[in-house]
């Protein structure tokens, strides 16, 4: 089952290539069916799961690939991947509904997001580290046709950084990756069978090395500063919906890896380390929010806080790795991290979705040349303030529950630094708030700028595109039992992996 | 001793179909010389059916001077299976040629030389694999009879007869202290015989092996007989000697020096790092797709450098060579099997490929994206093995240096492969066997990616 969820889009693709000369609305049609789809198979997948699920691998299948190296197909799911199983399925559905009135090499567009989809969720179900990379390598490779074809702006130059620095970013994490292989007895790519008996135990300084590469391969991923550079322009010259993938399932593929790769398997070396992603998670918080400050295009803006989000992530795996204090509030921390993955993706997916209705009404980002929108857009101004409440944390919604238990989890957790770091990082929420009011005063409220008079409210497959996905944020922030069900049992198996 | 011609079967069916092609050829009507291309494609076929076979048993000696082992069934299956659609390559461009018949048969007798080079076990006959390889390659080279091709041709002669002069003085001087030719002797030998001599002699005999590698430094031909030969010809001398090359250069690291005798590795490695970084530092500038590709595998005999430097070190050594050997073969032929459909040189030429011609397009866009490495093509595989090769040898500045020059490649390789996406599409009529060859190619490269495993368990 997990197998078809994987490769259905992917089927969808292939099956649109082989119509000569499809329609347009054929085109979509298939595409949206495909995704809706798979949205309900993952729903179902959940649904048979349960809620309390035991942290056991569910859906699993394990055939042989490459076994003179030990890699194999080997995909499953567990209370860490379903999650973001489903938040892929949902946002590649919603983009879908997005782009229905997009007509420009339609084809192409749809074959290739499908193609995205499939390698999102094969990359979150992966249990073989090599398989892991194939699809890491492979969403590189889609997401720089989708900037390169479909983007605006400097786009050819915004699409080579995002390649050049992610692929190199890539390779390192190869090179840690095979690492955790030579140092496996004996050599596996197996990822279960590494978290059963973690490589390079006996030897400190090559555990630390192989740490320092998956780690730095994972933070040019995620990113965390100093490796976010490549972001900002990515996502600035991308089109709305390939935004949305990027910062919405894209990045969440760095702070993935580490849950899932990094902690567990070099559980010794990131214990010693802790203290590296306790430190860039905060600066990545405090120094995203503060750039994004200064930011006078709203997409850049919004890509900036992402820096500062998935920062609270890193911060929490990083206290997670203080094992002396108290073990419920660290998997408090993890638990904390993996529902802002979550949170993330649904409410930063749909502010990149709103800034792309900016963009195709007024052909411009510039803060200053919006205000007033209230009037003339209403229900663009409603979804725009929900999403940008829900961003910097307000309660009821997604965000609180997520940083709320990032906070308490760090704090609680009984280790002064990871104390201290949480607690300073509690200023990033402050200024999130200050610039997102900012925004809101600037482009929603106050005198229309140049550009206001463009600004038509959304149409109605905006609206279907972007409420399911703040409703969900809002559903999470009032309701987070189910979810976080699902996720306590994986946490405290990653601290208890983590811890021995 | 061994002395049972079979076990030579296949090298026997080309060399079978390269004498009868010269023979039909000089009777043959102008018209009907298409049957001597026929003859050789045949040859070529029947050696690689019976190389799949003879791969399947055990590994075997014959004449004291040809290892029948896995690295010399690969190098049999990677030489004849590129061999054969450059000869359908050629087949489709040289139609009518007045020396078509010379052109099939002077390109079975290089791919002979090449296997005979990955095969050999005795450094007399290396130098005799070595020389027949390379004649008939630069006489290929000039086979156009134009300015280009002679320049080509002359300088990729007098490199070859200098370097090649000097990997004799090598193999003599080996010899003299070694007491032998044969790699098992010498192995024997060399271990008590003056470290001076031996690192002399066995430098001078990497210089002959480096030229028909492609690398450092006896690269120079390799980007002006890539533009100035006939296109098919460029793609056979850029791809298929290479293979007997590493082969052979695989061995001398694993089977003649003794462990200790001379310090293989850290000067291959350093060989391997100069050449990546310069193949791939001369790629950047490049506006002709031919010169382009001509550094882009400078470059990428660079990274098979690795597991030969880890040749002895590294149980990955072996597995990584011979899948990125083959993988490199199949891919890179594919890419220029593109440059001969399409038929233009320039970087401009390639606007709009990918709607001009879906099929084409998408096939070079394969190719090129596994020369960069990208899953799920054979090349990644390949590196992949090349870069555990480096690890596990205890070189991992290597392995970072290599992948920080797959970053660097890729900038390249983009700037062919993003004109193909956009753009208006020039009319294009490619020709028809190169089409099936540059899609076939592909297709091969990504199946022997996906399929890597079914490969490497054989």
């Amino acid at each position: 089952m997990l197998t078809l969820v994987i490769f259905l889009p992917l089927a969808a693709a292939l099956a649109l290539l082989a119509v000569p000369r499809p329609g347009h609305r054929a085109v979509l049609a298939v595409w949206i069916a495909a995704t809706a789809a798979d949205l309900a198979l993952v729903a179902a997948m959940w649904a048979r799961h349960g809620t309390s699920g035991t942290g056991r691998i569910a859906f699993e299948t394990n055939a042989r690939w490459i076994p003179s190296v030990g890699a194999g197909y080997h995909v499953g799911v567990d209370g860490l991947s379903l999650p973001l199983l489903a938040l892929t399925a949902l946002l590649f559905a919603a983009c879908a509904v997005y782009s229905l009135r997009q007509t420009y090499r339609i084809r192409a567009f749809a074959v290739l997001f499908l193609f995205l989809e499939t390698v999102c969720l094969g990359l979150f179900a992966a249990l073989d580290l090599l398989l892991f990379f194939v699809f890491f390598d492979l969403s590189i490779v889609g997401m720089y046709a989708v900037i390169l074809l479909w983007g605006h702006g400097d786009r050819a130059r915004s699409a080579l950084k995002f390649f050049l620095y992610t692929f190199l970013g890539s390779l390192i994490l190869l090179l840690g990756f095979i690492g955790l292989y030579l140092g496996a007895d004996p050599h596996t790519f197996d990822m279960a069978e590494l978290i059963r008996r973690p490589p390079l135990e006996g030897s400190p300084g090559l555990a630390g090395l192989t740490l320092l590469a998956i780690g730095t391969g994972l933070a040019i991923k995620t990113p965390v500063v100093p490796f976010h550079t490549w972001l900002p322009p990515a996502h600035t010259d991308a089109p709305a919906a390939g935004s949305a993938i990027l910062a919405g399932v894209m990045l969440k593929m760095g702070t993935y890896g580490l849950v899932r790769i990094a902690m567990p398997m070099l559980p010794d070396a990131w214990r010693r380390y802790a203290w590296v992603p306790l430190a860039v998670g905060l600066l990545s918080v405090l120094y995203g929010a503060l750039v994004a400050l200064a930011q006078e295009n709203l997409k850049r803006l919004v890509a900036y806080t992402s820096v500062n989000h998935m920062g609270y992530i890193v911060l929490a795996l990083g206290a997670a790795g203080y094992a002396s204090g108290d073990a419920a509030a660290r998997r408090l921390a993890v638990t904390g991290a993996v529902t802002q993955m979550v949170s993330h993706g649904l409410v930063t997916g749909s502010l990149f979705l709103l800034c792309g209705v900016l963009y195709d009404r007024g052909r411009s980002y510039d803060l200053g040349r919006y205000g007033g929108l209230a009037r003339g857009a209403p229900v663009f101004a409603a979804l725009t303030a929900v999403a940008a409440f829900a961003s910097l944390g307000l309660p009821g919604l997604s965000g609180f529950i997520a940083e709320f238990q990032i906070f308490t989890g760090a704090i609680g957790g009984g280790s002064t630094p990871a104390a201290v770091a949480a607690a300073v990082s509690v200023l990033g929420i402050l200024i999130t708030a200050a610039l997102f009011l900012r925004v809101l005063h600037r482009a929603v409220l106050g005198e229309p700028g140049e550009l206001t008079g463009r600004v038509t409210d959304v149409r109605r497959p905006e609206l279907a595109a972007v409420v399911p996905l703040l409703a969900l944020s809002l559903a999470i922030g009032v309701a987070p039992r189910p979810l976080l069900d699902t996720i306590e049992p994986v946490s405290a198996a990653v601290v208890a992996l983590v811890a021995r | 001793m061994n002395e049972n011609p079979a076990d030579l079967a296949p090298e026997l069916c080309v060399l079978l179909a390269a004498v009868l092609g010269l023979l039909a050829g000089m009777f043959l009507p102008r018209a009907g010389q298409w049957r001597v291309a026929a003859v050789c494609a045949a040859g070529l076929a029947a050696a690689l059916a019976v190389a799949l076979v003879a791969a399947t048993r055990p590994g075997l000696m014959a004449f004291d001077a040809f290892t029948v082992d896995p690295v010399t069934h690969v190098t049999r299956i990677a030489v004849f299976g590129t061999t054969l659609p450059v000869v359908v390559l050629a087949a489709g461009r040289m139609r009518g040629h007045p020396r078509e018949s010379e052109f099939s048969v002077l390109i079975l007798l290089a791919a002979l030389g090449t296997v005979l080079l990955g095969a050999s076990s005795d450094l007399l006959v290396l130098v005799a694999a070595y020389l027949l390889a390379s004649i008939p390659a630069y006489a290929l080279a000039g086979f156009g009879k134009d300015g280009p091709g002679t320049e080509a041709a002359l300088k990729y002669y007098l490199m070859g007869a200098f370097l090649g002069v000097l990997m004799l003085a090598g193999v003599t001087l080996l010899y003299g202290v070694g007491r032998g030719t044969s790699y098992a002797a010498l192995r024997d030998g060399l271990g008590a015989a003056p470290g001076a001599a031996v690192a002399v002699g066995t430098v001078a005999l990497l210089a002959g092996l480096l030229f028909k590698a492609g690398a450092v430094p006896g690269h120079y031909w390799v980007p002006d007989v890539a533009e100035g030969a006939p296109p098919v010809v460029a793609a056979f001398v850029t791809t298929v000697p290479k293979i007997g090359a590493f082969a052979a250069l695989f061995r001398i690291g694993a089977e003649v020096l003794p462990p200790g005798a001379f310090a293989w590795a850290p000067l291959v490695a350093l060989v391997a790092a100069v050449t990546m970084t310069l193949g791939n530092l001369a790629a950047f500038a490049q506006d002709n797709v031919r010169r382009l590709l001509a550094y882009s595998t400078v470059g990428q005999a660079g990274y098979l450098l690795v597991p030969v430097a880890m040749a002895g070190r590294a149980a990955l050594a072996e597995p990584a060579l011979l899948y990125y050997v083959a993988a490199y073969a199949v891919t890179n032929l594919g890419a220029f099997a593109v440059v001969v459909a399409v038929g233009r040189d320039d970087l401009a030429g390639y606007t709009g490929l990918l709607r001009a011609s879906p099929a084409l397009g998408t096939s070079l866009v394969v190719c090129l994206l596994g020369l960069v490495g990208t899953p799920p093509t054979a090349v990644f595989v390949g590196k992949l093995l090349m870069f555990g090769a480096a690890l596990e040898g205890h070189y991992a500045w290597l392995a970072a240096l290599a992948a920080a020059n797959s970053v660097a490649s890729v900038f390249y390789y983009l700037r062919w492969i993003v004109p193909a996406f956009g753009g208006p599409a020039a009319p294009l009529r490619p020709a028809r066997s190169a089409l099936v060859v540059a899609v076939a190619l592909a297709a091969v490269s990504l199946a022997l990616g996906i399929g890597s495993g079914l490969v490497l368990a054989t």
